[in-house]
């Protein structure tokens, strides 16, 4: 199953220092990754990271500029026809022909990756059933809602078994229920041997399906691990904290020992702890009193993929189609 | 990947046939020029040519018949030239991304948009020709069936070459534009000159020394003189004028479109090697 190149070590996309410009704008800085063979790998990034330029460098569709990239052991400026042989894609913007109906477009992408006809047809019945599109299938595409493009879309991605399934932000624009099947689905094609390359806003999306996730800003890697690990560098606890006097809060509490990393997020302090937080609070509390200092609001929780997020990038994500983000901070006492 | 241009094809026919007023309107249009250009103007000139002697015994047709063969030559020019119109479409909110992120060989994606373009003009052509027949033009007049048979096929096989060859060329120009707009404003700039400095309407000896020059090496030209040699006859009088074709000219008209089509072949082959799509 791995291609011919050189180096397999199980990685199926190797990327080494990835750089990519628009004009002088240089949207990809720099970039060095590999996905294992059978993973899911997301990247998680802002608007404009850079995300959607560095797949369209891995499909073939923009030219690589600087650096070296292989998919499947193939070089992507070299070998760029098997890697296209090698990888399946539900692209971000919408790519219908709006003049198609639903079964034409599946039939045509069927054609376009040479499947046999009675494959093709039958993998279009299962697919249509799972994006719940039976009843439009001589729709004309124009004629869709725009969920229901977005699933025509990813069930067209989702015809062939590709040695790698690229996904830009599959699941945007879908309802809570759609995302849950099209997960098992995909997860489900994962199971099989497909490699996935997921982008994603949603925070949860990635925190649970992802083997392991980079986290990319202005076109840089910032941290990349798995879920978890990248949960642990925020250290065990995050505490948030609300004083009458946040500046002198943060010099005294730095100088605690089991304060890891401090903070300031808003108005908030916020607090990355190695210890059991539940231990750690009545230590602040005390300290805080004791130097006069008015605590408003306390909060303590285990830190989430968003506050991995807010953390490395400082921003929160905030996408059209994203869910409204989960309150980072709770009134003391609900 | 042994087939992918058939997919490309499918698909363009699928669209082809689907929308219907367009199908129409592309038929109408040059069936259009020919009743009224052609059946007005061919009262005139044969009129006017009615006092100029044609010698005893020669082949003279009128100007509906010499014109259908220019008419013909333009709607084929004018489909070819912007079906890449539908390409720009494509790579702007279509289906390009899909096709070049597939398996399907860039060349199959050339090869399938040529023959469904050049399936479209026979059809026009075809219809085109009988239409004429209809309204009186003297196409493949006093040919046997045999004749009839190779005199089509002979008209097919200009229509396809020439077609071809701006196919590419439009395929080339649109692969490598932004907006519907200027590609629309670049194929009007063409069709003018290619279609006013050639045989098509009238006899292109009347014209000054350097237009005329221009004009031999039409591809438009070549078209016509092809269509003219197989659906009229290797010799005839127009407009008082004598044409005549030996075997020799009709083969050099053809090389002449085989190496038009060539290069732009080339041309289109190169665009879309580098063709990039965001
Ligand atoms: N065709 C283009 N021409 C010029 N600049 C571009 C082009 N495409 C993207 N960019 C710029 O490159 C940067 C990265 O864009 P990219 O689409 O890769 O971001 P992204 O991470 O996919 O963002 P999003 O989450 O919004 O999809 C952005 O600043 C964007 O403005
Ligand atoms: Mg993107």
């Amino acid at each position: 199953m791995e291609g011919p190149g050189p180096g397999n070590d199980g990685a199926i996309i190797r990327v080494e220092n990835l750089e990519h410009s628009y004009g002088n704008f240089k949207a990809v800085d720099g970039i060095s990754f590999t996905v294992k063979k059978g993973e899911i790998f997301s990247f998680l990034g802002p608007n404009g990271a850079g995300k959607s330029t560095a797949i369209n460098i891995l499909i073939t569709l923009l030219s690589l500029q600087k650096g070296k990239a292989t998919i499947a052991g193939y070089d992507v400026t070299t070998e760029s026809q098997n890697v296209r042989e090698s990888i399946g894609i539900v692209f971000q913007d919408i790519t219908l022909d709006r003049d198609m109906t639903v079964w034409e477009l599946l039939e045509f992408h069927g054609r376009l990756y040479d499947m046999p006809v009675k494959e093709r047809r039958e993998r279009i019945e299962e697919l249509l059933k799972l994006v719940e599109l039976e009843a439009k299938r001589d729709e004309l595409s124009k004629r869709l809602s725009g969920g229901m493009k977005r699933r025509l879309e990813i069930a067209r991605g989702l015809m062939t078994r590709p040695k790698v399934l690229f996904l830009d932000e599959p699941t945007i624009g879908l309802d809570p229920q759609t995302r849950m099947r099209m997960w098992e689905y995909i997860k489900g094609v994962n199971r099989e041997g497909t490699t996935i390359f997921l982008t994603t806003h949603y925070m949860d999306e990635a925190d649970q399906l992802s083997d392991r996730i980079s986290i990319i800003d202005h076109g840089k890697i910032i941290i990349a691990g798995t879920p978890e690990e990248l949960k642990n560098t925020l250290g065990r606890d995050l505490i948030y904290l609300d004083t009458d006097n946040n500046e002198n809060a943060t010099k005294l509490l730095e100088q605690m020992p089991s304060v890891r990393e401090i903070t300031t997020k808003g108005n908030r302090i916020v607090l990355m702890v190695h210890e059991d937080g539940t231990k750690v609070l009545p230590g602040i509390i005390d300290t805080l009193r004791k130097a006069g200092i008015g605590i408003s609001t306390i909060n303590l929780k285990k830190p989430s993929m968003d506050d991995v997020f807010v953390f490395y990038t400082g921003r929160e994500l905030r996408d059209e189609g994203q869910a409204p983000a989960r309150p980072m901070f709770l009134r003391a006492g609900k | 990947m042994t087939y992918g241009f058939m997919t490309v094809y499918w698909r363009d026919m699928i669209r082809f046939f689907r929308f219907k007023t367009l199908l129409i309107s592309s038929l109408l249009q040059p069936a259009l020029w020919l009743a009224f250009f052609g059946i007005a103007m061919s009262s005139n000139f044969d009129r006017l040519m009615a006092g100029v002697p044609v010698p005893e015994g020669a082949y003279a047709v009128g100007y509906l018949t010499f014109m259908g063969a220019g008419i013909i030559a333009m709607t084929t020019l004018f489909t070819s030239l912007f079906s890449g119109i539908v390409i720009l479409f494509d790579k702007n909110w279509g289906l390009m991304r899909e096709i070049l992120a597939s398996p399907v060989n860039r060349n199959h994606i050339i090869v399938g948009i040529a023959m469904s373009g050049v399936t479209k003009s026979f059809i026009q052509a075809i219809i085109i020709m009988v239409f004429g027949i209809l309204i009186g033009a003297a196409f493949f007049a006093g040919f046997t069936p045999v004749q009839v048979a190779f005199g089509v096929l002979g008209v097919l096989a200009f229509v396809a070459m020439f077609a071809l060859g701006f196919l590419f060329l439009s395929a080339a120009i649109a692969i490598s534009m932004e907006s519907p707009e200027g590609l629309q404003g670049v194929m009007t700039l063409l069709t003018m000159p290619i279609f006013f400095a050639s045989n098509a309407l009238y006899p292109i000896d009347t014209f000054p020394e350097a237009l005329r020059i221009i004009s031999a090496y039409n591809p438009m030209t070549m078209l016509i003189n092809g269509i003219r040699y197989f659906a009229i006859g290797p010799d005839f009088y127009a407009l008082g004028k004598h044409y005549e074709f030996t075997q020799a000219d009709i083969l050099l008209s053809f090389l002449g479109l085989i190496i038009f089509s060539a290069i732009m072949f080339a041309l289109a082959w190169w665009r879309f090697r580098r063709a990039v799509v965001t």
